[in-house]
């Protein structure tokens, strides 16, 4: 690999219109209307046609002021299609970007007569070329022209997320109550779509035009996972815009030629790094990724089947009688439990390295610590009955399946409030002795 | 007790009402238009009322769904608007704030539009209305009570966090600052709504179900809170459904079904007739609430 | 001047149909001539038929299976759709290549796009299922992800030494003009297959759309009819991809349904209207192509669909603007004139001046304008408004001395609205459990939403409850008796 400067000008255009797009694409994802990224960036071609046709003109400034109008008009039309023909938002989008890209493609096969075309260039956007075309700076010397661009357009973008904070926060999270505090939601939409299409007109040249929704929509929706705070969202949000210029630039130029070809292009990789942190976060994001709930799930599960057996052991040995004199084998304690054999195996493990439950002849019998442990839950499944019972009304036999679920929850403070609001009880509703909780009680009962 | 209450309480009693309120509120706007020029009574009274409502008509799609609403709020009280499933209590909200648009009307706050009297109304939107999943804390949406008066590109300053604490610690939820909403049970996420109205400091609350879907203790601290707001002399008016509650909750009511059965103090109008007037024939439900009026009594 | 670039890639991007359209049309510049005309209208033209045949039979099979789609409110499923078959289409042609194969072998590339296509819907399930992100985001994150890897690989493409890769960006992004008569054949296979399964399925279909949650919980399987429903609209856009491009197929696949929405509340025969839509555009689209010079043949059936759309929008008769907005108007007018009616009799009943039975001597009791001004809310413009409107409709007399009088027919309106609006109240005294769906004061005739028997039964009902309070007779005996 070898890095010149064309390459961190490729980098910086990449770093630039990543950020911009990434900074108002955070609210199109708080706003659930993450597709209008889609739809906008679309939708601006007859803009571009227009203000090529007027003007006859390449320069950048009438397409960009043309783009921009259009893609305020998506949003305009989206939402009118909307309301007055009450059809669906996500169709009425589709109806209106659809038709907008269509006529702007009339227009330019009508209206431009010799357009140079090059389809090599396209899709993949022009970020290779950005380094060629260069405006002179008085301050900085040779800039590429994209680069100041990006540059303005992304100053623009953090301004107006600066000012306008809170009025978009607001309107994202509850535009009536915007309203009735006299904050148009109406104007902060179409300030943001306006928004939104300038800084896609400006980024579509360098990153292409798909690529664009990337860098719109998958920064914000991969933050999202990862915090639940708005100002950190944006912070990395941000941040992962630019990883992914990096990185995405980086691979462009490597990793093909791992596999023996040349350099890809850019923008393409830019996107499939974009979309490999997504992946990333929604698996590993620490509180909503999918892995971390997953082991959540699993652990809870364990520890209520570790319960499960503790409570079951207890029981048995009241049926047989006497302490130790039971047990139950492996096979048996999974059937009761229904749980599948790791969970079990794992419950069972756990149970014999903390010395709750200890092996003999093959059967699985409660240690003394156990089975005070075993005790208290058992006493917190009975009050729970006998409580709900008492003071819920429900009817001895269908209190078994609550109970169940609400002894995991209950610690011995809990039973104890328990036992004062159900007046003592010795015996739960179905006449089972209700273990006792502390010393004198046991006492107390013998 | 303003000249339209003693109207309705007036005609309570009689026969005439059985045609329902809308006709016997014209009746009694009638009878005064012959006494005097009911212009008159119309512009100086809702002058001091927090809320006055003259002659609404709100239509969704092809029909209407609220017709004939005139209300005047007492100042000052806790008011329960009460009626059953779609007899268009939540439009009856929404048209005063100008959230859905009126077929006909005048709505007064303090005597003036509501557009010139935001700063004064306070509004707890239904919990459903809002995504809980929004990247905001508790903290976060108490503070946005406070947007409008913070004004366009001001930021959010310690002065008004503070607030936003404050308000959070009088409905218990000051422990919960920093919790994203959607981590909050569904009483604690009313409670938040609730703060988030108090911090407006407003004159005239409205409430969209802020006993629905909640545990007890929230309830009970709702109420509290409401009972407070009443003593520093704020009027709220709250969509209530509980019909057992009612006599409990409120001093006032406005009983409706797609248009005013009644208005006036719970214990002249909270009667087993408006009430039937108002449910129609759901004598179960009446019959509940018949025993909570006799066994509660009514009119504290 | 990088701006162009973009354009270009936006003129790229669609069709190859744009360039492939001008190759009918070669022979002629400028506007088409009469004898152009009727070879395209009569579909002598052999290219010209494939192409219209293919692309309607496209218009028909897309504007049956997005119907179902835009009822899930999954329309821009599609879209997501048609962008992530890129890199499935751009791998198997590197597989191909290596294997040592014509890179450009037609069923190697749809199944690549398949295998694709699906990867993606598995992906925005995932998404969705998995995080607490929503459709919308899944939807964004695939479309924009694969398409960006599918670029990535194009780009390795163009720099293979192997293979011949030109042409399949455009194969890509449509040839609709010079498509081939197997690729009509294929457009009308697939047609067939959406249509018998949407035919065979409609009943399954139609639950699913509607309530999900009850077909799963009714015992059909739900999981199982999805992927026969996302399959259709895989199946559909690999096809029309091919043959008509990237944003056609996605327009084909949401305006059709959409627009047939507003003709229609019925699933069945909005199922038939968005083919016929779909069908006419890309009749119409295709065959303006074949006649008119540089009319890309992709845009322009957009453009045909789009504006069967806006014609529905306006004129739909079930949810058109037109009708709404005069509905609403026409409430709007009606709910003034009857609060007038009711305040002129409500004010006559004040005074004891209404004739019992509508006898002749109303016209004399006439209403102040200070006495009706104050009566409701209106403004004196307003109320203005209203009395003239009722004198033009005949209803309402000067009487001088700024009064105001019914007229016998007004008499008459005034006595119906008054017994509707009693009678509703009285309805929803004893009937407010059924009330809300019923309740339709606006109606002309109470009878005719409740039927004749719950109106006698209210009339009673009030005489025994209520007896001072009055009634007015119906307006039909009225109308018999006064005049």
């Amino acid at each position: 690999m070898s890095w010149t400067m064309i390459d961190t000008w490729i980098v910086v255009a990449g770093v630039l219109s990543a950020v911009s797009c990434a900074l108002v694409g955070n609210y199109l994802v708080l706003r659930r209307m993450s597709m209008m990224g889609d739809a906008i960036s679309h939708a601006v071609l007859p803009g571009l046609a227009v203000a090529f046709l007027l003007t006859n003109s390449r320069g950048s400034a009438a397409m960009f002021v043309g783009a921009a109008v259009v893609g305020v008009l998506t949003a305009v039309l989206t939402q009118w299609i909307h309301g007055l023909g009450r059809v669906d938002s996500s169709a009425s989008m589709g109806v209106v970007f659809t038709v907008l890209f269509a006529l702007g493609l009339i227009l330019i096969v009508r209206g431009a007569d010799s357009v140079d075309l090059d389809p090599g260039c396209v899709l993949y956007g022009a970020i290779e070329l950005v380094p060629l075309d260069t405006v002179d700076l008085w301050v900085a010397g040779e800039v590429p022209r994209a680069v100041v661009t990006l540059a303005g357009m992304f100053v623009v973008d953090t301004l107006f997320v600066m000012f306008f904070y809170k009025e978009l926060k607001i309107s994202a999270f509850d535009g009536q109550l915007a309203t009735t505090l006299g904050i148009n939601a109406k104007v902060m939409h179409y300030g943001l779509m306006t928004l939104v299409a300038a800084t896609s007109v400006a980024a579509f040249e360098s990153v292409g035009s798909i690529l664009v929704i990337a860098m719109l929509i998958v920064p914000g929706a991969a933050a999202s996972l990862l915090t639940d705070r708005l100002g950190v969202m944006v912070a990395f949000s941000l941040l992962i815009a630019v990883l992914c210029a990096v990185l995405g630039h980086v691979a462009a130029i490597t990793v093909p030629v791992w596999f023996g070809y040349p350099a890809t292009n850019t923008a393409g990789m830019m996107a499939v790094v974009a979309g490999v942190i997504f992946a990333g976060a929604a698996v590993g994001a620490p509180r909503h990724g999918a892995l971390s709930k997953a082991i959540h799930r699993a652990v809870l599960s364990v520890r209520i089947a570790q319960e499960d057996i503790l409570g079951m052991l207890y029981r048995l040995e009241e049926l047989g009688g006497g302490r130790g004199s039971s047990g139950a084998v492996a096979g048996v304690l999974r059937r009761a439990l229904g749980v599948g054999p790791i969970v079990a195996g794992l419950a069972v493990w756990r149970l014999t390295r903390t010395g709750q439950v200890q092996r003999t002849d093959g059967r699985y019998v409660l240690t003394g610590a156990g089975r005070a442990d075993a005790q208290g839950l058992v006493r917190a499944h009975r009050l729970w009955e006998t409580y709900l019972v008492k003071h819920l009304n429900l009817r001895a036999d269908h209190v078994h399946e609550p109970a169940t679920r609400l002894e995991h929850i209950t610690d011995s403070a809990m039973q104890e409030r328990l036992s004062d609001r159900t007046g003592r009880p010795r015996l739960d509703p179905q006449g089972k002795r209700i273990p006792p909780g502390s010393p004198e009680d046991d006492a107390d009962g013998r | 007790m303003n000249e339209r209450d003693a109207h309705n309480k007036a005609e309570a009693g009689t026969a005439a009402d059985g045609q329902g309120a809308a006709g016997s509120s014209r009746g009694g706007q009638l009878t005064s238009g012959m006494v005097k020029p009911t212009v008159a009574t119309g512009d100086e009274h809702p002058r001091n009322a927090p809320l006055s409502i003259h002659d609404m008509t709100v239509a969704y799609h092809r029909k209407p769904v609220l017709w004939d609403v005139d209300f005047d709020a007492p100042q000052g009280k806790l008011i329960g608007i009460i009626g059953p499933n779609g007899a268009g209590k939540s439009t009856l909200i929404k048209a005063v704030l100008d959230l859905v648009p009126k077929a006909s009307g005048r709505v007064l706050i303090y005597g003036k539009p509501y557009r010139k009297q935001r700063g004064l109304v306070g509004y707890v939107p239904q919990r459903e209305s809002v995504d809980w999943d929004f990247p905001v804390n508790a903290l976060d949406v108490v503070a946005m009570g406070l947007y409008g008066r913070i004004g366009w590109c001001r930021p959010v300053g310690r002065g008004h966090k503070r607030a936003a604490l404050e308000a959070l610690d009088r409905v218990g939820m000051a422990d919960y600052a920093g919790r994203q909403i959607s981590q909050l049970s569904g009483g604690q996420q009313q409670r938040v709504f609730l703060a988030r109205a108090l911090v407006q400091d407003a004159q005239l609350y409205f409430m969209d179900e802020p006993f629905a879907g909640v545990d007890a203790a929230t309830e009970q601290a709702i109420v509290v809170l409401l009972q407070e707001l009443r003593s520093v002399g704020k009027t709220v008016l709250v969509v209530h459904h509980d019909l057992q509650t009612v006599a409990e909750y409120f001093d006032h009511l406005l009983l409706l079904n797609m248009r005013i059965v009644a208005t006036g103090p719970t214990s002249e109008v909270f009667t087993r007739e408006n009430l039937h007037k108002t449910y129609g024939g759901r004598l179960t439900l009446l019959d509940e609430a018949a025993q909570a009026i006799a066994s509660k009594g009514v009119g504290r | 001047m990088r701006l162009w670039f973009a354009v270009v890639v936006w003129l790229w991007v669609l069709p190859g149909s744009a360039w492939a359209a001008r190759s009918l049309t070669d022979s002629t510049v400028g506007w088409p001539g009469a004898d152009q005309l009727v070879r395209v209208l009569t579909l002598r033209d052999y290219n010209t038929r494939v192409v219209v045949i293919g692309t309607t039979l496209l218009g028909v099979a897309s504007g049956v299976i997005g119907t179902f789609m835009l009822l899930r409110k999954r329309a821009l499923v599609g879209d997501a759709l048609s962008h992530a078959t890129l890199p499935g289409i751009a791998g198997a042609f590197i597989v191909m290549v290596h294997w040592g194969g014509d890179g450009k072998f037609l069923p190697g590339l749809l199944a690549g796009a398949v295998v694709s296509s699906v990867l993606g819907i598995g992906c925005i399930l995932a998404i969705r299922n998995f995080t607490r992100l929503k459709e919308d985001v899944a939807l964004g994150v695939v479309l924009s992800v694969f398409f960006g890897c599918g670029v990535s690989l194009l780009g390795v493409i163009q720099s293979m030494r192997q293979g011949n890769a030109a042409g399949l960006e455009s194969f890509i992004y449509g040839k609709t003009a010079s498509m081939l008569a197997s690729d009509a054949w294929m457009i009308g296979g697939a047609a067939g297959v959406v249509a018998v399964t949407c035919a065979l399925l409609f009943k399954e279909f139609s639950l699913l759309c509607f309530d999900e949650g009850f077909a799963a919980s009714r015992g059909w399987p739900a999981i199982g009819l999805d992927v026969a429903m996302t399959g259709l609209v895989v199946a559909v856009t690999v096809i029309g991809l091919q043959a008509v491009g990237l944003i056609l197929i996605i327009a084909l696949l949401i305006i059709p349904p959409a627009a047939a929405r507003f003709w229609t509340d019925h699933l069945l025969s909005m199922v038939c209207v968005s083919a016929g839509i779909g069908g006419a555009s890309g009749l119409v689209g295709a065959g303006l192509s074949a006649l008119v010079p540089r009319l890309p043949a992709g845009a322009v059936i957009v453009m045909v669909a789009a504006v069967l759309f806006v014609l529905s929008l306006v004129l739909g008769p079930s949810r058109g603007v037109l009708v709404r907005v005069m509905g609403h108007r026409r409430l709007g007018r009606k709910i003034g004139r009857q609060h007038l009616m009711r305040a002129m009799y409500e004010r006559m009943e004040t005074l004891g001046s209404v004739p019992a039975g509508g006898g002749s001597g109303a016209e004399n009791r006439s209403v102040s304008w200070d006495g009706l001004l104050g009566a409701r809310s209106w403004s004196p413009q307003a109320l203005g408004r209203l009395l003239k409107s009722g004198g033009r409709a005949g209803l309402i007399r000067e009487a001088g001395g700024d009064r105001y009088c019914l007229t016998q027919a007004g008499l008459i309106e005034a006595t119906r609205v008054m017994r509707n609006h009693r009678l509703w109240e009285l309805f929803l005294i004893t009937r407010a459990d059924i009330a809300p769906s019923h309740v339709d004061r606006d109606a002309d005739q109470i009878e005719h939403v409740l039927g004749h028997s719950m109106v006698e039964e209210l009339e009673l009902l009030l005489r025994d409850r209520y007896p001072q309070l009055v009634v007015p007779p119906s307006p039909h005996t009225l109308n018999g008796g006064g005049a």
